[in-house]
């Protein structure tokens, strides 16, 4: 039986996992005519484009549940810094290459446990959306995993610009285990992933990227948390500035 | 003397294969001149493709609603496959893919001067869309039927996906002109931009083309500028009005005898000017292709790093 509580906590969710799409997406899609080479801009639009499917998936869901006249877009395009409710990670500034693709590496081994556990949640569009994207984490991942190998044992340049990455990531890595009482009550219900339950998979797996590509796992000495509450980096604000900039100017607009 | 006639032979009969509408493919013999031409005008196809990407993801981040973002995502995505495939084909006739960038680079190759103006509303993606890829689809869809087989085939690809993107463009300007006063005016303002830039895509009048005579003759062009400019002409009047929008030509009027539109004179003085570098954005398109270039240069160098390693390797351990 799913009642009040229940459906105010899933549409929370559902808005948390579309602002993660939506951000992450959006920023991908800043590499598009700035890659090394073509085929890479190609490939960047690709996995843009699977991210901002997610995010319409997800919130178009949230819409079904709010049952109020918003849709897709009032999600995206119509709340503010405090109202987006993304992991960190999501949200800091593309960098370099090297820097989006050990974060792309990050997220793309979180989201292959969370994705298999999303699989089987008690909630079937849920679990529709996460078979659905399952299948294209596999493919972002292999593409991911093959870029810090490359980077990380091709050049002495490369090199150490891969580790930065990885060094300036890794605490931002800690708030993908993390766990809210929102989530704590639908992982009881079997709704939502238990993210606590993901870390050792995810640590053991890129522990074995890493080391092939010659890269050292950093120390846990720091770790910056809040995205979940709308505490954000200074970076969001900027990111949706852009991304709302026309809808915002016209209101009640269609397009 | 042997070797000059072999040679008026090979003409000949090269010249017989085209007038029989019998494809050149990449191992014929063919003149160097037809080869130059090729190389000429597909890469610079290719780099117009790639430079194109330019002003419209201009606006991938910020698009109005998720739905747009994702199609002109995709749109942009597509004009990156075609800089591909024109590559390749350029490729066919014996120049690397990174000869044709430090061409594209140094000025010496050329993109269509169209992509020098700037986007500056989002009704400029919508007349992108429609006005300037409906202008490149009526030249492709004649490019077809080239002599060349790569050039030919590749653009049968493209010309299926240029649809799908004028579409979209249109689309997007039916919903601007269907919305509000403010989104009217936006329509109209990117349609009195857009159009005769649009119109000078298909080059000078057929008299004054540089190139056209000898292309026509190896089919490397299919028709002139002139006669397929009045094909875009023609079948654009009526998606204007089914906008309701005005037509930015005043001089615009059917002409029974000819069956075709008479318009008004273009202003070639603004086409020569922004050709040769008056644009709005001709510095900025090219100094931004060559600081991704060389800001994604250690990353091609890593990638030959590691295949270097990787084949070492291989070499040590070859089990």
């Amino acid at each position: 039986m799913i009642d009040r509580q229940d459906s105010d906590d899933i549409l929370a969710y559902a808005v948390r996992l579309g602002d993660d799409a939506l951000v992450l997406g959006q920023r991908i899609s800043e590499w598009v005519s700035n890659g090394p080479f073509l085929e890479e801009d190609i490939a960047y639009a690709n996995v843009a484009l699977d991210f901002l499917g997610r995010a319409r998936m997800y919130y178009r869901y949230a819409a079904d549940l709010a049952r109020d006249g918003r849709d897709e877009d009032h999600f995206a395009y119509r709340r503010n810094e405090r109202e987006f409710t993304n992991l960190l990670i999501y949200e800091l500034p593309r960098g370099d290459f090297a820097f989006s693709q050990v974060r792309q590496l990050f997220v793309d081994l979180y989201n292959t446990g969370f994705l298999a556990g999303l699989g089987t949640s008690e909630d079937p569009q849920l679990a529709a959306i996460a078979a659905k994207t399952a299948k294209e984490t596999r493919y972002h991942l292999r593409r991911s995993r093959e870029w810090v190998l490359r980077l990380g044992d091709g050049t002495r340049e490369s090199h150490s610009r891969t580790q930065k990455a990885v060094n300036e990531l890794w605490g931002y890595t800690h708030e993908l285990f993390d766990v809210d009482p929102l989530e704590q009550r639908l992982a009881a219900r079997g709704v939502a992933v238990d993210n606590r339950m993901l870390r050792p998979a995810w640590y053991q797996a890129v522990s074995r990227v890493l080391d092939e590509a010659t890269l050292e796992i950093p120390g846990d000495d720091w770790a910056v948390r809040g995205g979940r509450d709308g505490y954000h980096t200074e970076s969001l604000g900027h990111l949706l500035t852009e991304l709302q900039y026309i809808h915002r100017c016209y209101p009640g607009c269609c397009w | 003397m042997g070797g000059n006639s072999d040679q008026a032979e090979l003409e000949r009969q090269f010249q017989q294969r085209i007038d029989d509408d019998i494809k050149i493919e990449p191992k014929d013999w063919m003149p160097d001149a037809y080869r130059e031409n090729l190389i000429r005008q597909i890469s610079q196809h290719a780099h117009s493709e790639v430079i194109g990407m330019q002003p419209e993801g201009n606006y991938i981040t910020r698009a109005p609603s998720l739905r747009r973002k994702l199609i002109l995502l995709s749109k942009v995505q597509d004009e990156a496959g075609h800089g591909l495939y024109l590559y390749s084909a350029s490729e066919t006739l014996g120049i690397s893919r990174l000869e044709l960038i430090e061409a594209l680079q140094s000025g010496a190759a050329k993109y269509a001067s169209i992509f020098n103006y700037p986007t500056q509303t989002w009704g400029d993606v919508g007349a992108i869309g429609w006005l300037v890829d409906g202008a490149a689809i009526c030249n492709q869809v004649s490019l077809q039927r080239t002599s060349y087989g790569p050039y030919a085939r590749g653009m049968i690809r493209i010309c299926k996906e240029e649809s799908f993107h004028q579409r979209q463009g249109y689309e997007i300007m039916l919903a601007l002109a269907r919305g509000s006063d403010e989104q009217r005016q936006m329509a109209q303002d990117s349609l009195n931009r857009f159009y005769w830039p649009a119109l000078m895509m298909f080059g000078p009048h057929d008299g004054e083309s540089a190139h056209s005579a000898q292309s026509m003759r190896w089919k490397i062009k299919r028709e002139t500028n002139d006669a397929l400019r009045q094909k875009f002409i023609d079948q654009t009047v009526p998606q204007i009005e089914f906008l309701g929008l005005d037509h930015p030509d005043r001089d615009i009027s059917w002409n029974e005898s000819r069956g075709h539109y008479d318009h008004g004179e273009i202003d070639w003085h603004e086409f020569y000017s922004v050709i040769n570098g008056n644009g709005h954005c001709n510095r900025q398109r090219l100094q931004h292709h060559i600081r991704a270039h060389q800001e994604g240069e250690w990353v091609r160098d890593a990638l030959a790093a590691y295949q270097e390693k990787q084949r070492q390797r291989d070499c040590q351990d070859p089990d």
